[in-house]
């Protein structure tokens, strides 16, 4: 098993705060520039990584993270294209924790096993695979936990204490909590709760809970670091890239959009527990 | 003799919601306890007296069945071949086939305690129905419908809309069938705690595959009866127009063991399957994949990205097909072969000349294989055409195609 998700979550836990994950799409708004992003984010403050694999039909993705994907698409990226970039990423960073988040089609046509050792020489640590549900475990999950690769799963307000040793028995890396019942990018109604929740889990696994969905902003990332063992910002990052656009072309602000956002998340969850 | 024990081909799906391989539960996790409740109130309502009853006495008094089973008699003529019969499934209140699903499922979410109903819609038929059974049994219902489907079924939107149902019009991709599930889906991981999705075809994540087929298979059943009065034997063939393939595998399912009888599904050919992009027949010209839950036959690229496809006919504009149909198809038992816009629109505008019957477009694909068909066979031979869907929601669509409309 690549360890770089289990070393960066115990260096996190060792300066008593939560780590940063960064979700950005490969390959939006153009590869050249995605690529750019990539690489800038564990100098902005982002302690591990989600590469989304765009897909047409994101069935559990709000608006920002739909249109990012459409963005990537229409210029051209492909599963290959964003194994390559993870690939790139590896010659300048050897010890962030990148994980691959889709949709499933995608890979099934790459073809499983190629997708799993393809994945594995880039440089990739783990896959978070939004329908495939631990019903399923036999189609990714197991061979890919087999050949080395984490399988995060995600967890959600309605995984209750009968569902989660279903949920939580193939999972490796971290437990990725879904704060709300939604998509992507919408508000979490209760910080409490979400609290309430990351301690339940934990009282059911040693892994790192890792919480996403609604958080935004530095306050989020500060307010939800308490409990959680790491926050993810996704829709904020695309929303970024997007203000920064000009006739849908990338400018010469848009990783800087990226890298700044990063920074003032990154200072939020070093207030966490301050 | 009919296919029995395990060479039966109606033995799915498996306990994991398969038929073959094809099936599942491709869903994200926030749905999977609602998706294992509604497999367990779905197993225990399926041997409860009293939901038969219920429903039996909803399709007798509410929904009009049985539906007649038709000997057309002078497109029987015109066609010069095989007696055709149609199972008028149009008749049915809501004018198609569809309100034999939204009844079943309608009493399921009610069992369940559920609130608040949503569902997709592709030419509208779905959308009706559902909105009807939400008017009859007083729950809110929100209809998601690509917005190029409002734009070319509107009859069908202000039904929905006056049965009180919320239409929101779904802008993404091409604004079709697709899009409008995808839609339903990310309202359904929202409102997961109060809302029932009710799916309008046999496809989606188990146990609704099964489940529609179920609510469905009564078309089947009836047809048989019928053509055993009529005709004192089975039918030699039997048609149905293939989108999803609901109304399909509800003709089919009660033959499927009689290998005496040939089974054709008409898919949407569209512009041609040669034309990239320009059909919506997935088994024809798709391959397999897992999309909206389930792994079955799709349109889609060379990377996995799903296509949007093309149908003139809204209800057939889809980039996949029921699991069920996907295993048919494998197993060769049903012939699914590609229908054009223009061999549609030729079938449409026949039945409705010599038979004084206007056909949904979906439907009017089944015709056109029963008038490539009929001709081939003799005339002691029998063909059954599920004629799924009345066609008032196309005219304007037909109207324009023909320059009858400036």
């Amino acid at each position: 098993m690549t360890t770089r998700f289990a070393d960066r979550f115990a260096a996190c836990a060792r300066e008593n705060r939560p780590a940063l994950g960064i979700f950005t799409m490969a390959g939006d708004p153009d590869p050249a520039t995605s690529t750019a992003i990539l690489k800038a984010l564990p100098g902005a403050g982002a302690d591990f990584i989600e590469l989304g694999m765009p897909f047409s039909d994101p069935m559990a993705d709000g608006p920002g993270v739909q249109a990012a994907g459409q963005r990537a698409l229409a210029a051209g990226q492909t599963l290959n294209r964003t194994l390559a970039m993870v690939a790139e990423f590896r010659t300048t960073d050897s010890d962030t924790p990148i994980l691959l988040m889709g949709y499933y089609n995608p890979i099934y046509i790459h073809g499983v096993d190629r997708f799993i050792a393809d994945a594995l020489a880039a440089g990739v640590d783990g896959l978070i695979i939004v329908d495939l549900p631990a019903e399923e475990d036999d189609e990714l999950c197991v061979p890919a936990l087999k050949a080395g690769l984490n399988f995060i799963r995600l967890a959600t307000p309605t995984t209750d204490d009968r569902r989660l040793p279903v949920i939580l028995k193939n999972t490796s890396g971290f437990v990725y909590y879904v704060s709300m019942t939604g998509i992507t990018g919408a508000a979490i109604k209760s910080h409490a709760a979400v609290g309430d929740a990351v301690k339940r889990i934990k009282s059911h696994t040693e892994l790192p809970v890792a919480v996403g969905f609604g958080i935004k902003t530095a306050d989020d990332a500060a307010i939800i670091g308490r409990d959680a063992d790491g926050v993810v910002v996704g829709t904020a990052i695309c929303n970024a890239v997007l203000g920064s656009l000009v006739d849908g072309k990338a400018t010469a602000g848009t990783v800087a959009a990226v890298t700044t956002l990063v920074s003032g998340l990154a200072s939020g969850v070093r207030r966490a527990r301050a | 003799m009919p296919l029995s024990g395990a060479n039966s081909l109606r033995n799915g799906p498996d306990e994991d919601g398969r038929f073959g391989i094809f099936g599942g539960r491709y869903v994200a996790e926030t749905l999977m306890p609602l998706i294992r409740d509604l497999e367990a109130a779905y197993d225990h309502a399926k041997t409860d007296p009293e939901f038969a009853a219920e429903m039996a006495d909803l399709r007798t008094h509410y929904a009009g069945r049985p539906s007649p089973l038709y000997f057309a008699e002078r497109l029987t003529a015109h066609l010069g071949g095989a007696k055709v019969y149609l199972k008028r499934e149009e008749l049915n209140h809501t004018g198609s086939h569809k309100i034999n699903n939204t009844l079943g499922q309608i009493l399921l979410a009610r069992r369940m305690g559920k609130t608040r109903i949503i569902a997709e819609t592709g030419a509208g038929q779905h959308g009706v129905a559902t909105a009807t059974v939400c008017a009859k049994f007083d729950l809110p219902c929100v209809v998601f419908m690509g917005a190029t489907d409002v734009k070319r079924q509107w009859p069908n939107v202000l039904r929905m809309k006056m049965l009180g149902a919320e239409v929101r019009p779904v802008t993404a991709g091409a604004g079709t069938l697709k899009d409008a599930m995808n839609e339903a889906l990310r309202d359904w991981v929202t409102n997961v705690d109060t809302t029932y999705y009710l799916i309008g075809t046999a496809a989606g994540p188990h146990p609704y595959p099964a489940m529609v087929r179920d609510f469905q298979k009564v078309i089947g059943e009836e047809i048989r009866a019928q053509i055993m009065d009529a005709e004192g034997r089975l039918p030699d063939a039997l048609v149905a127009c293939v989108g999803g393939g609901s109304n399909a595998i509800g003709t089919f399912y009660d033959f499927i063991d009689e290998p005496s009888v040939a089974i054709y599904g008409a898919e949407a050919g569209g512009h041609g399957i040669d034309v990239e992009n320009g059909h919506a027949a997935s088994m024809t010209g798709g391959r397999p994949g897992v999309l909206h839950g389930n792994r079955t036959y799709l349109l889609q690229d060379a990377d996995g990205q799903i296509l949007e496809g093309h149908s003139i006919s809204a209800g057939l504009d889809y980039p996949g097909v029921g699991p069920e149909h996907a295993f048919l198809h494998d197993m060769k038992r049903v012939n699914y072969v590609p229908i054009t816009d223009t061999e549609a629109v030729e079938a449409f505008q026949l039945l409705t000349a010599i038979e004084g019957i206007i056909p949904a477009l979906e439907s009017a694909h089944a015709m056109a294989q029963v008038i490539k068909l009929a001709p081939t066979m003799g005339k002691d031979q029998v063909i059954v055409m599920c004629l799924s869907g009345r066609g008032d929601k196309d005219v304007e669509t037909v109207g324009r195609m023909l320059g009858m409309i400036e």
